[in-house]
């Protein structure tokens, strides 16, 4: 299986680390994974919310330190 | 496919804080496939020109904690906005006349100046904003 694509998003604010995927995400390939590190809360809510309204699919999210890491695979 | 939502938004203001929650709503709104269209008038039009300039001011605490902190600025989210989710910005016809601002003046992403008649026109039925 291939490695998940890492996204370091830690010390950005709403919504950047959103945008950062976003951005990402334009150059991944349909059925890559990806792994978002943020440091800030909201993010880790709202980047579920989009995968959702958008479509990718949400693999979970898990907090380490103060750190979340937000796991997807690009379904489209 | 369901029809996408429509959004229009107002940008008059040239203090910090309301630059950034405009550029939050332009940039979260175009990316989650909303039809995005942005009308940047009056004190906010400056804060649109190329190159560094005079950073808008801080209307209060917020905005000043927001300067300390590291995250997109309202520049880069409205560049995102255009770019990863097709947002149209506009400049104000009538604020580029009264600014003096030629054509490559704006930055690159801001399109045609629009009249407020056309704008109006657009935002016939969506949600409208304004900062």
């Amino acid at each position: 299986m291939a490695e998940r694509i890492i996204i370091d998003a830690r010390g950005s604010f709403c919504p950047g680390p959103l945008m950062e995927l976003i951005a990402r995400l334009k150059y991944g390939a349909v059925g890559e994974e990806f792994e978002v590190l943020s440091s800030d809360k909201g993010s880790a809510n709202d980047i579920p919310e989009w995968l959702h309204k958008v479509g990718h699919e949400f693999l979970g999210t898990r907090e380490e330190a103060g750190v979340w890491h937000i796991a997807l695979r690009k379904t489209k | 496919m369901p029809m996408a939502n429509r959004i229009s938004i107002v940008v008059v203001s040239g203090s910090l804080e309301r630059l950034q929650m405009a550029a939050m709503v332009a940039s979260v709104g175009a990316v989650s496939g909303d039809e995005v269209t942005v009308f940047l008038s009056m004190n906010a039009l400056r804060h649109f020109t190329r190159g560094t300039g005079e950073p808008p001011a801080a209307e209060g605490p917020f905005g000043r904690s927001l300067q300390e902190k590291k995250g997109p600025g309202y520049r880069q989210l409205f560049q995102s906005a255009a770019e990863l989710g097709d947002a149209k910005i506009h400049p104000c016809s009538m604020a580029v006349d009264v600014l003096g601002v030629g054509p490559g003046d704006l930055e690159p992403w801001v399109r045609e100046p629009l009249g407020l008649t056309r704008f109006l026109s657009d935002a016939h039925g969506a949600q409208v904003w304004t900062f």
